[in-house]
C-alpha cells in the first residue's frame, strides 16, 4: 500500500479549473518531483494534500495516507499536518513568526506533535542536524540569512518526525551556493530518516538532483510521470522536450560584428550606504561597492556574477545613473559622470532592463505610454516619427504593434519582459545593462528570451552588461565574466576558462554548486 | 457588478447620494422660505402642511433640514478640497525629494496636528469674525496633514517598484514622477480617505456652529439647529432628534461608503487574473 495516495484530484476556482483530475502515488522514502511552470497547478496539488487550500476553492477526489482517507475535519487533519506532513515553503521570511526567536519555535512545533513532552531537550540536536549551530537558537528570522532561515523552517517540518517532507520551491528564494546546500541537506535527510519527499519546483535540474521520479504538470494536467531519467533522458511528451530543451541554453551563434574600442570604463567606484546612527556620530557606512574598475568594449557581452548582496546590483544602478557614487568615475563616449549626474544627453546611450517583469510597468499606463516614456530624452521628434519608433521596438522584439494600446496586465511574464526590452531599446541605446533578464521568467521562455537578446545584439551591436547569478546562462551568452565579492571584482577572464579552471575560493564554490546537467 | 459584491458600498452611496439631493433641492426649491417666521405656527407635531413640524420660531423643519444639509455638505467639501488640493501634492513631494524637504513636511504635519480643529476655528473667528467661510478653513487646515501623510505613505511604498527608476532612467524629474506615476497609483487611497475626510468635515461643522463658530443665522445648518433647539430639549426634543439623527445617518452613510470604496478597490482584489495569483 503507497504511502501518500492522490486519486483523481481536481481544484477549482468557481468555473476557473486549476488542477484537472490527476492521480499519484508516493511509497515510503520515495523522492517524488512535481515539475510545472507558474500557474501549473503545482503548489495547489501540495496545499490539498496539506488541506490548506485557500478560500474559495473546491476540491474534488480522494487523498489517502496509509490508506486511509483525509480527515475531513479542520481539527483532525491539523493533528495528521502536525504529524505525518512536514512542509517547507518557498519564502521562509514571511513563514517564520518575526517576532518569536527561531528556537522556540521549533519547541513549539515538537509540542504540538506530542512526541516529546520535554522539547527543549530536542532543539539542539534538530538544529544541529540541519546544520545550524546551538545558538541560532536564540535568533529572531531577520537576524538569520536566507539559507539560514530555510534550515531552520526545514527543522520545524522536522520536529514531528514526518513520514513526509513536503518541499514547495524551498531553494527558489535563494542564489546558487546556499541553494545547492539546502539541496543536498534534504537530500541528506530523507535518506536518513527514511522520509518519503514530495519535491515541488519549476527547476527541472533540482528535480533532477534530488528525486528519482518526477510527474509534469502543465495547465492543471499531469502531462507525463516516470522515471527521472527516463522523464528527462527520453522525453515522450512535446512539453516535457520543451522544457528540457530549454534548460541548456542553447544559443544560436550569431554572425556579430567585431568587438570594438572600451565604450564605458569604470574606475575606482565606491559606494557607501549610511544607515541609522545620530547627527555627529553616525554609525559604520556600509560599503556596498569597493573600488571597482572596469571597462566595457562596444559590441562585448560582458557578465557580473556574485552571490546575492555583494553589490552587483548596486553597481548596476549606479552606471545607468539611478544611484550616486561615494568617489570614483565613470567614463561614457568620452564624458565623465558619478552616477545620477548622468547627462541627458547621454541617457539615451544607456538602458536598464530590469529583474521582474510584473514591476517595471506602471499598471496605470498604457504599454504605449510607457514604451514612450524614454523618448523624452530626443528632442524634435515629430508625432509621425515617434509612432514609428514605437513601432518599430515593438517589431523588433517580436511583438504587435496592436499590442501598444493595452494595459501591462493583459500581458504574460516573457512578453513583458520583451516589452521591457523594448522600451529599452527606444532610444537606441549603445550600453543595455539586463539585471537578471529571465531569472523571473519560466523556464520555457528564458530560452526566447535569450535568443532575442543574441539577435539583438547581431543586429545593432548592442554591448551587454549583464548581472547574473545564474552560471550557465552566463556561459551562453557572455563573451566575459567578472566574479564579484562583497563589492570587490575577484576575477575576471573568458566564461569557459573561468569555470574550467576557477582561481578563487567563492568562484570554485559558485562553479561547485552549479546543478548538473540532465542526464540521458 | 461592484455593487452587488459590495452591499455596504452600494447603501452608504445610496443613503448619500438621497442627501445630496436633497440638500441641492433646497437651492431652488424649499417647501418653505426657511427665514419664514411665523409664530403663530411655532411647536406644531408632524403634519401635512409641514411633514417634520415647525420649530420654536414656526419655520418648516423640512425645509431647514435641506438647507442646513446642503451648508453642512458644502462646508465639509471645500474643506477636503483644501485639505486634499494643498495635502496631496505636499505629500506627494515629501515621497519624491525625500531628505529635508520630507523632514519639513512631516513637521509641518505634525505641528497642524497638534491643534484640534476647534482652537483653528476659535482662532480664525477672532481674527475674522465668526461665519461659514471660517469653519471650511479651520476644517481644511486641519485635513492638509491627514491627506499629506496618507499621500507620502502610498508614494513611498509606490516609489520603490521598478516603472518609477524606469521613469528616472527616461529623464524624469521629481515633480514628473510624482504625476505620472505616483498619484494615479495612489488616487484609490485618496478616494476612499476623502469619504472619511467628508463625513468627520461634517461632524465638525456641526461641533463648530454648536459652540457658534460655524454658520450664522438667517442661514442654516445642522449644527446651528441642534443649538437653537437645546435648551427647548425637555420640552421640545423632536426639534434636537431631526437635526441630531440626519447627522448620524449622514456620517453613517459615508463611513459605509467609505469601508465599501475601500474594498471594491483594494488592490488585492483587482490582481485577480495575473499570473502572480495563480503561481
Amino acid at each position: 500500500m503507497p504511502l501518500l495516495e492522490v486519486k483523481n484530484l481536481s481544484v477549482a476556482f468557481g468555473p476557473h479549473v486549476a488542477v484537472a483530475d490527476i492521480s499519484f502515488a508516493l511509497e515510503r522514502g520515495e523522492r517524488f518531483g512535481i515539475i510545472g511552470e507558474s500557474g501549473s497547478g503545482k503548489t495547489l496539488t501540495a496545499l490539498s494534500i496539506t488541506g490548506l487550500l485557500p478560500e474559495g476553492a473546491a476540491m474534488d477526489g480522494s487523498i489517502s495516507i496509509d490508506g486511509v482517507p483525509l480527515p475531513t475535519n479542520e481539527k483532525a487533519m491539523a493533528r495528521l499536518r502536525g504529524k505525518r506532513i512536514g512542509m517547507v515553503f518557498q519564502e521562509p521570511m514571511t513563514a517564520l513568526n518575526p517576532l518569536m526567536p527561531i528556537g522556540d519555535q521549533i519547541a513549539e512545533a515538537i509540542e504540538l506533535s506530542q512526541t516529546a513532552s520535554v522539547a527543549h531537550i530536542e532543539v539542539p540536536p534538530l538544529l544541529k542536524e540541519v546544520g545550524l549551530e546551538a545558538r541560532h537558537a536564540g535568533r529572531f528570522a531577520h537576524q538569520l540569512s536566507g539559507g539560514q532561515r530555510q534550515r531552520a523552517m526545514i527543522a520545524m517540518a522536522l520536529a514531528s518526525k514526518p513520514d513526509i517532507l513536503i518541499a514547495d520551491e524551498p531553494t527558489s528564494a535563494l542564489d546558487l551556493i546556499t541553494q545547492r546546500r539546502v539541496l543536498d541537506l534534504i537530500a541528506e535527510l530523507c535518506t536518513r530518516r527514511q522520509m518519503a519527499l514530495l519535491f515541488i519546483s519549476h527547476d527541472l535540474k533540482a528535480v533532477a538532483t534530488l528525486c528519482s521520479r518526477v510527474a509534469v504538470m502543465h495547465d492543471g494536467v499531469l502531462v507525463e510521470t516516470g522515471k527521472a531519467q527516463s522523464v528527462f533522458g527520453a522525453p515522450r511528451q512535446n512539453y516535457t522536450r520543451r522544457l528540457v530543451a530549454a534548460t541548456q541554453f542553447k544559443v544560436r551563434p550569431l554572425a556579430r560584428p567585431p568587438i570594438g574600442s572600451p565604450l564605458l570604463s569604470v574606475e575606482g567606484i565606491t559606494r557607501d550606504y549610511r544607515q541609522g546612527g545620530l547627527p555627529f556620530f553616525p554609525a559604520k557606512a556600509l560599503r556596498a561597492v569597493d573600488a571597482v574598475s572596469f571597462a566595457i568594449n562596444s559590441a562585448e557581452s560582458l557578465a557580473l556574477v556574485g552571490p546575492s548582496g555583494c553589490g552587483k546590483t548596486t553597481l548596476a544602478r549606479i552606471i545607468v545613473g539611478l544611484d550616486r557614487a561615494t568617489s570614483g568615475q565613470i567614463t561614457l563616449a568620452g564624458q565623465v559622470y558619478h552616477g545620477s549626474d548622468l547627462p541627458n544627453g547621454l541617457r539615451r546611450d544607456v538602458s536598464l532592463v530590469f529583474q521582474d517583469p510584473f514591476g517595471s510597468f506602471d499598471p496605470q499606463l498604457t504599454i504605449e505610454q510607457s514604451i514612450a516614456e524614454p523618448l523624452r530624452l530626443e528632442k524634435g521628434l515629430t508625432p509621425d516619427q515617434r509612432i514609428d519608433r514605437l513601432i518599430e521596438a515593438v517589431e523588433t522584439v517580436g511583438l504587435d504593434a496592436a499590442m501598444l494600446r493595452r494595459h501591462p496586465h493583459e500581458f504574460s511574464g516573457g512578453q513583458r519582459q520583451r516589452l521591457a526590452i523594448a522600451r529599452a531599446l527606444i532610444t537606441k541605446p549603445r550600453l543595455l545593462v539586463l539585471d537578471e533578464p529571465v531569472s523571473a521568467l519560466d523556464m520555457s521562455v528564458r530560452g526566447d528570451v535569450l535568443a532575442l537578446l543574441a539577435r539583438l545584439q547581431a543586429d545593432f551591436g548592442l554591448t551587454y552588461l549583464i548581472i547574473s547569478h545564474d552560471l550557465d546562462m552566463v556561459r551562453a551568452i557572455a563573451d566575459r565574466v567578472m566574479v564579484m565579492e562583497a563589492g570587490r571584482i575577484i576575477e575576471e577572464g573568458k566564461p569557459g576558462e573561468i569555470f574550467a579552471n576557477p582561481q578563487q575560493k567563492l568562484t570554485r564554490e559558485l562553479v561547485a554548486a552549479r546543478l548538473p546537467e540532465l542526464s540521458g | 457588478m461592484i455593487l452587488f459584491r459590495h452591499p455596504s458600498l452600494w447603501i452608504g452611496l445610496g443613503a448619500t447620494l438621497a442627501f445630496a439631493v436633497l440638500a441641492l433641492t433646497s437651492i431652488v426649491w424649499t417647501p418653505y422660505p426657511i427665514a419664514g417666521i411665523d409664530i403663530a405656527v411655532r411647536f406644531q407635531w408632524p403634519s401635512a402642511a409641514h411633514w417634520l413640524g415647525t420649530d420654536q420660531l414656526g419655520r418648516d423643519m423640512v425645509s431647514l433640514i435641506m438647507a442646513g444639509t446642503l451648508t453642512s455638505f458644502v462646508v465639509a467639501a471645500l474643506a477636503v478640497a483644501i485639505g486634499a488640493g494643498i495635502g496631496v501634492p505636499l505629500g506627494l513631494a515629501a515621497a519624491a525629494w525625500g531628505g529635508p524637504v520630507e523632514w519639513l513636511v512631516l513637521r509641518m504635519a505634525d505641528f497642524v496636528f497638534a491643534f484640534p480643529a476647534v482652537v483653528v476655528a476659535i482662532l480664525a473667528a477672532t481674527l475674522f469674525g465668526p461665519g461659514a467661510m471660517n469653519a471650511v478653513l479651520a476644517i481644511g487646515i486641519f485635513n492638509i496633514p491627514v491627506f499629506a501623510r496618507v499621500a507620502r505613505g502610498g508614494a513611498l511604498s509606490i516609489k520603490t517598484l521598478d516603472y518609477v527608476a524606469a521613469a528616472r532612467l527616461a529623464g524624469l524629474g521629481n515633480w514628473a514622477v510624482a504625476f505620472r506615476h505616483l498619484l494615479p497609483n495612489i488616487a484609490s487611497l485618496i478616494i476612499v480617505q476623502s469619504t472619511i475626510q467628508l463625513s468627520q468635515g461634517i461632524l465638525a461643522e456641526a461641533g463648530l456652529s454648536y459652540i457658534g463658530l460655524g454658520t450664522q443665522p438667517p442661514a442654516t445648518s445642522l449644527g446651528l439647529m441642534l443649538r437653537d433647539a437645546q435648551s427647548l430639549f425637555l420640552l421640545h426634543p423632536w426639534l434636537t432628534l431631526v437635526p441630531g439623527l440626519c447627522i448620524v445617518l449622514i456620517v453613517i452613510a459615508l463611513n459605509l461608503a467609505g469601508d465599501g470604496l475601500r474594498d471594491a478597490i483594494d488592490p488585492r482584489l483587482k490582481r485577480r487574473g495575473s499570473p502572480h495569483a495563480t503561481a
